[in-house]
């Protein structure tokens, strides 16, 4: 049973839990996969990840690689964190990253938008100066914090191959300097 | 928007049900107490108010975040002797939810009226907020793709909702800072309300930032109550003390697709209203055109809007227009939650706006003015603070109001009643 303490928090994913097993453990050999519907008429990629095919209700699936870089659709950016961890780490973002992957698909509002905190080149929490360059439109690739064998999460870093906005939206107010 | 549909089918139960009886506890932060005691003074307020003996109720339901006492103990407290009882799991926008099924437990011919409660140490016990105790909980499975990331709280949570309707739409900081203000205004005209004080928008925006785009004052009030209501059929409704207010419609529960992670379907500034509306405006009969008084559940001033929106009191992006136009104040074309709601009231799961506008369409809402000889108030409809000679918040000549509960971006309920 993938189990360990992260920021606190004991992290653990259940023995029965084959979904979030498989999910963790691809995240922990850093290499990110999603859930595909195995129906040809479908075919479609699921996160999170899920016990049928949201789109067909189908139960069969297999997990495909997927390319882990995207933009960042929506955020939220904590100044008073509530689990204790989290509290030294504040501001911090959470982000949900559309990935350039089935973006559009289904229909054109739907994206696999996968959740992570921003944080720098190294895996490290982002400071104040990383904070403020990041909005909506920023691209961003995944990077992943390793909490025990068999479980890693994905986190979002900025990616430095591509190409940036030129300010990408935030927040109208500053608030503690970000 | 009004639907045509044949009233007389058996599938409508459009104004045969009504709400005859409301209460609740003091708002407080400490009540030392338990939700036991809670519950049993929030139910006896009720029965007292529609005159209602137990011996006449046979029905109970309640909802919680395993922070409650269950129907079977309070029921026994007060003497009630139950055909039906259920306790169900949910916060917001269950209170809608269960006054539909209600509704349904009754026509089943299960019982015959029921009352329905919610009893909560939101502040002293499970703090709503996420703070305390739940803040330290091993976190594992399906939680792993959320709490892990310290998105954990409802306003951690609805944030990425509330920013990009900021993005799609221009919506600004102090047009949203303005429906805290208008429910400031009418809270300093309730003597229940737990934070009577009037703000301005730049108290709002100049409080201290919590999760962007939520400043302290977008987020409501924690607080320790319980409340009450008791639902039964038009036919026995006028046996009681009050005037009823009769059931129009109701929705429960209405889901946008993909709730287990609702943001991989857009549009993420659209909430489940957009889909209610379809329900809640065919089942009562009426449009929003038709509203004269909403209970926008608001627990941050971010919901109230988007939900306004959606149902359609405004275009799709002009919610920030909407509420800092004025329209929702007292006075305005169609108020919301004339008792201060969540964020100055007191916190409830939505059950006190439903309360509200039962008073609201009773014309008896407690305020400031002074009271006749069966101690019932004289409306000055003077909304003006008390210390100005105002201190009123009744609504007048009101015959329909809309509440429009709210579990999360992607979940909620909403009920339409009229005056009995």
């Amino acid at each position: 049973m993938p189990q360990g303490e992260y920021l606190g928090m004991t992290l653990t994913v259940l023995d029965l839990d084959q979904e979030n097993l498989a999910y963790f453990q691809h995240c922990a050999n850093h290499d990110f996969h999603l859930q595909r519907c195995v129906d040809p008429e479908c075919d479609l990629l699921r996160y999170p990840p899920g016990t049928a095919c949201p789109w067909c209700s189908s139960r069969e699936m297999v997990w495909v690689p997927v390319d882990a870089r995207g933009t960042v659709h929506s955020y939220g950016e904590v100044h008073h964190a509530i689990q204790p961890a989290f509290r030294e780490r504040a501001p911090y973002m959470i982000l949900l990253v559309e990935l350039d992957t089935q973006a559009g698909e289904p229909t054109e509002h739907e994206a696999l938008r996968v959740a992570g905190n921003l944080v720098d080149a190294d895996g490290n929490f982002a400071g104040p100066d990383l904070v403020k360059q990041v909005g909506i439109g920023s691209r961003m690739r995944m990077v992943f914090a390793d909490v025990a064998e068999g479980l890693s999460l994905p986190q979002w870093t900025l990616d430095e191959d591509a190409e940036q906005p030129d300010t990408p939206w935030r927040y109208p107010q500053q608030v503690n300097g970000v | 928007m009004t639907t045509d549909i044949d009233t007389t089918a058996d599938k409508y139960l459009r104004d045969k049900y009504a709400i005859i009886g409301v209460g609740e506890t003091t708002y407080t932060r400490g009540s030392g107490m338990t939700t036991r005691a809670l519950g049993t003074w929030a139910i006896k307020n009720a029965m007292d108010d529609a005159g209602i003996p137990a011996s006449e109720i046979d029905g109970m339901m309640s909802y919680s975040g395993n922070d409650s006492t269950a129907s079977p103990m309070l029921a026994g407290d007060l003497g009630i002797r139950l055909n039906f009882y259920m306790d169900v799991q949910g916060g917001g926008s269950s209170s809608e939810a269960l006054i539909g099924l209600a509704i349904g437990a009754i026509e089943a011919g299960m019982c015959e009226t029921v009352v329905i409660f919610r009893s909560m140490n939101g502040f002293s016990q499970v703090r709503i907020g996420g703070t305390g105790a739940r803040a330290s909980v091993p976190v594992g499975g399906d939680a792993l793709h959320a709490a892990a990331y310290g998105w954990f709280s409802a306003g951690q949570n609805f944030s990425p909702t509330f920013m990009r309707h900021m993005y799609d739409y221009g919506t600004t900081p102090e047009q949203v800072a303005m429906v805290k203000v208008i429910h400031s205004e009418h809270a300093s005209n309730n003597p229940k309300a737990y934070y009577k004080q009037r703000v301005t928008v730049e108290d709002v925006v100049n409080s201290r930032m919590i999760c962007k785009p939520l400043h302290l004052l977008d987020c409501c009030v924690e607080t320790d109550n319980a409340t009450a209501l008791i639902v039964t059929s038009v036919d026995k409704a006028y046996d009681y003390r009050n005037t009823p207010a009769r059931i129009l419609g109701v929705a429960g529960r209405v889901c946008k697709p993909r709730i287990d992670m609702h943001f991989q379907h857009g549009p993420i500034s659209t909430v489940a209203g957009h889909y209610i509306k379809d329900i809640i405006y065919r089942n009562a009969g009426v449009g929003p055109e038709d509203i004269q008084c909403t209970g926008a559940y608001d627990a941050f001033t971010f919901t109230s809007m988007l939900q306004l929106e959606d149902y359609g009191f405004c275009k799709k992006g002009e919610g920030g227009d909407y509420v800092s136009s004025g329209v929702m104040r007292l006075g305005g074309e169609r108020p919301n939650n004339t008792s201060g709601g969540h964020l100055c009231e007191g916190y409830t799961h939505g059950m006190n706006m439903i309360i509200e506008n039962v008073r609201q369409l009773r014309g008896e809402v407690d305020c400031y003015c002074p009271k006749d000889e069966n101690d019932r108030r004289i409306h000055s409809y003077n909304y003006a603070p008390p210390e100005e000679g105002g201190g009123c918040r009744q609504v007048p000549n009101l015959e329909i109001t809309q509440n429009l509960g709210w579990a999360m971006p992607g979940t909620g309920s909403s009920l339409i009643m009229r005056k009995g």
